[in-house]
């Protein structure tokens, strides 16, 4: 065939625009991209928008950010935000469209534990790298093997093993105890692993009311007159948003918290809102290492700075979503940038980021984490006691104690829920020296 | 055991009376408008955040704190004074002659339209203002603590508004003549009433139940998105129960829900959650068109 100017010159220009269809994914994704698009999850509306929207404030921050200080690799991040609310169905949906027609280079998934996993069986399908950022069932890498999700943060088994350890420590001799958890899967599920351990450390405390209202309730009169009828040593609830700042301003109304000792893990996210009417002397948990009074990294730039960047632009403090959001974009990027690194500098695949995940160690807003070999994040858990000061028209953390992932975290291959019925006292014991909180 | 059934009791009343205030606002502009307004519970949501707001600027001044309590009822005045009309003149009045499954996508629409304004406006954060409960105060029944507010005033108010009703709707010439478009809109037409005027009086007053209910509820929950949605699944259960369009009806099943949730709690606790739909499927069952409702002749 005699080749012509006419079509080398034609050949030339059609190659560039023709290949992106005719040339696999993955060997396009090996070229520097122009931007790095992220499809996020989260809920934008309903109740868990408490959560959702902390967490995509958190994600434009943090993007503009890193973007001004020349993104991945030279590469800006881009962010599509869809709302995980209307359902699993909905989300798969979206997931699919993010993947497919929006050329979505990496998922952050999700809030809820129901849309993880569902989202992770999808990564697969899609071969989407996704982070899974905020959920915390810990079923996901327990029952399945994924080569495209990662957690960058703990699971429920920490985030609930951690403050019966800190009970365990600061009232050993409690004898009975109530909970009052939302009557869907997180309160359920938060209430046999906190049964199941309880049982292993402490035998014979005597559970003497199990309340599970509806999730939504905005009245909690009944449950507080019959937990001040039964007057259990501790009340336990892993309530969160608007329901447990209802729960705590209706407790405090009718003097409950006199009565017994509250331990309330997820309720760092309810402190500036509830103020000082919560009291002092309530066990709180933030879901992981941080906070933004955190014992350790306080006075660092990095958190001072993001803390009142944030402030700044939306007039809160940072919670833990917020945090959450900050891991997973760390994360990712610690990830992408060892990936590009061993790549020889070249733009890697989203395999070679993937398995660049696994193992990876990272540094993010209060500390470093890990990632484990089956993509669970290993976080150490932050507790402490309610504290009221001068500084702040809400209640600060005290007796803060870190504790390591070995001490609350199942190991690789075992399930949370049988690994925590082995649990022992000799568990309290080994927990570091508290931090007190200063001015 | 009696202390237990005293307990629940007064539990049950101060709960069925916040039910209560929401479903007869349903149930009266069903009555009279035969609409299903979903928009019901964005107008609840809408009074407990107004009141919520003006119940912070109250707390913050260095006005009296009793001063909380008649906030709650100028904020319900305000939320049905200002969106009743409106909602009804621009939307429930073209679709009045249309069918009923057109009125409840409509209505969806709006509810839909009002949970976005809500978070316009006052954000995704939980919004919560209990200066009225503070001004009432704690009082103690054996060595259980209660707070006046729920344990007095709300049923108090509800006792009111369902007395007062009553009272208007038999007793007054203006209660005399929606009554009568109620029953016969061209008869009462014909007679010279003004059916639309009775139209928009009653949506407005409907809304502002629907407002004083979710003001009320304010001062002892968290006003969060969604809020709406709860209330208004809840007010559906009562209204169906009792029989569309009974102001009666929907009093006594609000207090059957309310005592049945409270007996729950004490004695089973797994049930609580089911109480209002059991008690409307048993109802149901029994009597298909609720409580005191009646069967419909249908005009060919």
């Amino acid at each position: 065939m005699r080749i012509t100017r006419r079509a080398a010159l034609q050949a030339t220009i059609a190659a560039p625009l023709a290949s992106p269809f005719i040339l696999p994914r993955n060997a396009i994704a090996q070229q520097r991209p122009n931007e790095l698009r992220l499809g996020i999850s989260t809920f934008l509306s309903g109740p868990a928008s408490v959560f959702g929207v902390p967490g995509r404030n958190a994600a434009d921050l943090l993007i503009e950010q890193f973007n001004a200080a020349g993104g991945i690799g030279g590469v800006p991040m881009r962010s599509v935000v869809i709302d995980e609310a209307p359902g699993v169905d909905f989300l798969l949906g979206e997931c699919r469209r993010l993947a497919q027609n929006e050329g979505v280079d990496m998922m952050l998934a999700s809030i809820s534990s129901g849309s993880c996993l569902a989202v992770a069986p999808l990564a697969e399908q899609l071969r989407m790298p996704t982070i899974l950022w905020d959920c915390g069932t810990q079923r996901i890498f327990e029952e399945n093997s994924f080569k495209y999700a990662v957690r960058t943060q703990a699971n429920a088994v920490p985030e609930i093993v951690a403050p019966l350890l800190y009970l365990m420590r600061t009232r050993p001799d409690f004898r009975t105890l109530a909970v009052v958890n939302q009557d869907y899967a997180w309160g359920r599920d938060s209430w046999a692993i906190w049964k199941a351990a309880m049982d292993a450390i402490k035998p014979g405390v005597r559970v003497v009311a199990e309340l599970f209202p509806r999730f939504g309730a905005t009245d909690f009169s009944t449950e507080i007159t019959r937990l001040q009828a039964l007057r259990p040593d501790v009340i336990f609830s892993t309530s969160w948003g608007g329901e447990l700042d209802t729960f705590v301003r209706q407790a405090a109304e009718r003097r409950l918290f006199e009565r017994s000792t509250f331990v309330l893990p997820l309720a760092e996210s309810s402190l500036e809102r509830v103020g000082k009417t919560l009291p002092a002397g309530v066990i709180v948990g933030s879901r992981g290492d941080h906070w933004f009074l955190h014992p350790t990294a306080r006075d660092t730039p990095i958190l001072k700075n993001f803390t009142e960047a944030y402030r700044r632009r939306f007039n809160q403090y940072p919670i833990y979503p917020t945090f959450h959001m900050a891991q997973a974009l760390y994360g990712m990027k610690a990830a992408y940038e060892k990936a590009i690194a061993a790549n020889g500098g070249r733009w890697p695949s989203r395999e070679q980021v993937m398995d660049t995940m696994r193992g990876l160690e990272f540094a993010h807003l209060t500390g470093t984490m890990k990632i484990r070999d089956d993509g669970q994040g290993l976080e150490p858990m932050l507790m402490g006691v309610t504290r009221h000061v001068n500084e702040y028209p809400f209640p600060v953390l005290d007796q803060m104690i870190l504790y390591p992932p070995e001490l609350t975290m199942n190991p690789i291959g075992t399930k949370g829920l049988d690994w925590v019925r082995l649990l022992t006292p000799a568990a309290v014991q080994r927990a570091p020296a508290p931090i007190a909180y200063r001015a | 055991m009696t202390l237990l059934l005293l307990l629940a009791v007064l539990d049950g009343l101060a709960y069925a009376a916040l039910v209560f205030m929401v479903a007869v606002g349903l149930t009266l502009v069903f009555g009279v408008l035969r609409v299903l307004n979903v928009a019901h519970g964005s107008f609840f949501a809408i009074g407990g955040y107004v009141a919520a707001t003006l119940g912070g600027a109250v707390a913050t001044t260095a006005a009296a704190p009793w001063l909380a309590l008649p906030v709650l009822l100028v904020s319900a005045i305000l939320v049905g004074g200002l969106l009743g009309p409106v909602v009804e003149k621009l939307l429930l009045s073209r679709i009045y002659v249309k069918d009923h499954v057109l009125q409840l996508l409509v209505t969806f629409a709006l509810f839909m339209i009002l949970e976005d304004v809500q978070k316009l406006i006052w954000g995704v954060q939980p919004i919560f203002q209990d200066a009225a409960v503070k001004a009432l105060g704690p009082v103690e029944v054996g060595d259980i603590v209660y707070t006046r507010y729920q344990l007095f005033l709300l049923p108090a108010v509800a006792a009111t508004t369902l007395l007062g009703l009553m009272w208007f709707l038999r007793r007054t010439l203006t209660g005399r003549v929606i009554v009568a478009v109620t029953q016969d809109r061209e008869a009462a037409t014909a007679m010279g009433i003004d059916a639309a005027r009775v139209y928009m009086l009653t949506f407005t007053f409907g809304t502002m139940l629907a407002a004083l209910g979710g003001a009320l509820a304010s001062p002892t929950s968290s006003l969060v998105p969604g809020a709406g949605v709860n209330m208004i699944v809840l007010s559906f259960a009562v209204v169906a129960t009792a029989g569309l369009g009974q102001i009666e009806g929907a009093a006594l099943t609000a207090l059957l829900i309310g005592l049945g949730r409270s007996v729950a709690v004490y004695f089973a606790p797994e049930f609580e959650v089911v109480i209002p739909y059991l008690i409307m499927v048993a109802v149901l069952l029994v009597r298909p068109y609720g409580l005191f409702g009646s069967p419909e002749l249908r005009r060919v």
